[in-house]
């Protein structure tokens, strides 16, 4: 892949300043809704309905949000800058990616085993150290955090099938 | 001297050896969070906070969390400048202009003169601050203690309005940011009349957003991928200090006391003000700029350069915690995490606290005198060993970090949910910071919202509706008409200079 590629514009700001704003339009547009739903008017004696509050939340939220979609459309060619390079973003996602597939495998393998394979994949894949440098990082991690969390401050964290087979669970 | 007797008091508190323990071990923490990409105080504070939940519960444990938390805030307020003078990269936001004249100084051999200064100067900046903190906050609190809903709106209502009006940041986009913190804060149960509100049938929202998970994923993870952006490697100067250096340093600190002073005073009233420290970094470095004869000089390694932005920084910084111990409203992020942290344990943060928790309000006064000065010795001592944290390379120290926020987000509440709401808020903190939708008012309406709101339906109770009552009396009114004033800042600002450049 040629260097000019990588830092050309995956995205322009004016896209991401439009997706970002119309992410806030679609959320003040769910908590009106939801304040409707749970009555946003006054009640006499108990005084304001519990969607009084988020119902002018949800309603500035979505003027801010209209206001910064329109200032985002009349933005002019100048000021469209790259918003993130090919590159940058390759790097971000990444990180992303694994972070979030860490995030899932939480669930299913608990916390323990799901560090030691993301910190491998980590140091493996994008630092491209030695086999036994990874396995002393991950491993010796684990069971710093081990230490640390069950036995120091007697905090349970999530465990997997791993843990309830060297009887740690 | 009320205020004298009732510091010595709280010296007893905290100079037990266990606190004194807990406050080496706070500034430690706290420089090492400062100095690693990814976590700075707020985000610090809120993963080591849920492991002070069984700390809090003894007798007097409260006190030791809270100095155990406020010693990791000063010590990232250290570490921050360490990062900035040696690797030029700013660690937290109020110390980008460290870097200015700080990073010039390392390239010219001078970081062990830098580092000397930035430290010093914190720690006067600091001290200056909490001094200030020991006379007002008790004068603070008493009036405050007069205080009912709508003075308490309005305090809020000032508070936020005082973002939209003093931000860098597109009016517009400050606004939809911290509208999207109350609306996340009134996720779960409505805490007037128990009703459900925005769960959609999630059993996970019951319990509503957790603002320490979304603290660890706006700024801890989205940090890290602002990190990536830049690439994997740091190169930074070598940083030697030894008592020569030191003391040299010290010698010529003195000559200049007034830029010192000038940067206290912008600190310490930029600090009450939320959002304070990073403004008054810059403000106090183009002050001093302005003001200093070698003024033209700045930028090429100036020691003043290093006073200035460093005293003001650590000034507000500290006083960003008096209003959050007399009203309940912080002045920062990390304040609001700290604030946050009080109501977990069962305090109540406002003017009470003054009243019912006097062991636990001077304790912390006095162990900010004490923590800047272990903080001072610490930073002063162990600079070499905490740059070599930062030549560890990212692709060890990230996925370490992003593991350890993990576990901060799960340990909140026990629920793997909030480590997926981590990554999502990670996403929205890169997005966010990239398109200038600033992230202190966001967090801040989280932590505030439920009280705000309820201060805003009982102000409404009292009064049947009529928002007339927020003008009722000359204290409230004057609070509402200053937060209006503070609010329409921007627009008033635009017209003005729109005026001047047609008739000019």
């Amino acid at each position: 892949m040629s260097k000019g590629q990588e830092v050309r514009a995956a995205f322009r700001q004016k896209s991401a300043e439009l997706a970002v704003a119309a992410l806030f339009l679609l959320f003040g547009g769910i908590v009106i809704a939801d304040s409707v739903r749970l009555g946003f008017g006054w009640q006499e004696v108990h005084g304001p309905r519990p969607g009084y509050f988020p119902f002018i939340i949800g309603l500035i939220m979505c003027v801010a949000a209209l206001i910064n979609i329109a200032r985002a459309l009349t933005m002019h060619g100048g000021h469209n800058k790259t918003f993130v390079e090919v590159g940058q973003l390759k790097m971000v996602l990444s990180v992303l990616v694994p972070t979030a597939v860490f995030a899932a495998l939480v669930t299913w393998i608990g916390i323990y085993a799901a560090a030691v394979l993301f910190i491998g994949f980590f140091m493996r894949w994008l630092g491209k150290y030695a086999w036994w440098k990874v396995a002393v990082v991950a491993l010796g991690t684990a069971v710093v955090l081990y230490l640390v969390f069950e036995m120091w401050f007697k905090v349970p964290l999530p465990k997997g099938p791993l843990e309830n087979l060297l009887g740690l669970g | 001297m009320e205020e004298i007797q009732s510091l010595m008091h709280g010296f007893g508190v905290a100079l037990s050896p266990m606190n004194v323990g807990l406050m080496f071990i706070g500034v430690i923490l706290g420089v090492i969070i400062g100095v690693l990409p990814g976590l700075g105080g707020a985000n610090g504070v809120a993963i080591l906070l849920p492991l002070t939940f069984g700390m809090a519960q003894t007798p007097g444990g409260a006190t030791s969390a809270i100095i155990l938390l406020s010693c990791i805030y000063w010590g990232a307020l250290f570490g921050g400048a360490i990062t900035s003078i040696l690797f030029n990269i700013p660690g937290e936001p109020w110390s980008v202009a460290t870097t200015f004249d700080g990073y010039p100084l390392a390239q010219q051999g001078k970081a062990g003169q830098a580092l000397t200064a930035a430290f010093t100067s914190s720690f006067v900046g600091a001290f200056f601050a909490v001094v200030m903190i020991t006379f007002l906050s008790p004068l603070v609190a008493r009036f405050a203690l007069a205080f009912g809903p709508p003075e308490f709106f309005a305090v809020y209502l000032l508070t936020f309005c005082a973002f939209v009006g003093t931000s860098k940041e597109p009016p517009f986009k400050t606004l939809a940011s911290m509208m999207l913190g109350f609306a996340l804060a009134a996720v779960g149960t409505d805490t007037v009349t128990g009703t459900l509100r925005l769960t959609f049938g999630s059993t996970h929202l019951l319990t509503g957003f957790d603002f320490l998970v979304a603290v660890i994923g706006l700024f801890g993870i989205g940090e890290i991928l602002l990190t990536l952006e830049e690439g994997l490697a740091f190169r930074g100067a070598q940083a030697k200090i030894n008592m020569r250096v030191v003391l040299d340093t010290w010698r010529e600190l003195p000559r200049y006391w007034l830029t010192s002073l000038r940067s206290t005073l912008v600190g310490c009233f930029m600090g009450i003000v939320p959002g304070g420290a990073t403004p008054a970094s810059f403000m106090s470095y183009g002050v001093a700029r302005r003001f200093s004869p070698d003024g033209d000089k700045f930028g090429t390694g100036k020691v003043e350069g290093v006073v200035a932005p460093e005293t003001a920084a650590h000034a507000a910084g500290t006083s960003a915690l008096l209003p959050m111990i007399t009203l309940g409203v912080p002045g920062s992020p990390t304040a609001a995490v700290l604030l946050g942290g009080l109501m977990i344990w069962g305090l109540q943060p406002g003017p009470l606290l003054f009243v019912e928790q006097k062991d636990f309000v001077w304790g912390l006064i006095a162990s900010m005198y004490l923590g800047n000065i272990a903080g001072l010795i610490v930073v002063l001592t162990c600079v070499p060993l905490f740059a070599a944290i930062l030549r560890v390379p990212f692709s060890v120290i990230a996925p370490i970090i992003i593991v350890i926020c993990a576990i901060g987000s799960f340990t909140v509440k026990n629920a793997i949910f909030d480590v997926w709401m981590m990554v999502v808020f990670g996403m929205l903190g890169y997005l966010f910071k990239k398109l200038q939708y600033p992230l202190a008012p966001l967090v801040l309406a989280i932590v505030l919202g439920d009280n705000a709101e309820s201060a805003f339906r009982q102000s409404m109770l009292m009064s049947q509706g009529q928002l007339g009552i927020l003008w009722s009396n000359a204290l409230v009114g004057t609070l509402t008409t200053l937060a209006l004033v503070l609010l329409f800042w921007p627009l008033v600002s635009w017209l003005l200079a729109r005026l001047r450049a047609r008739s000019g």
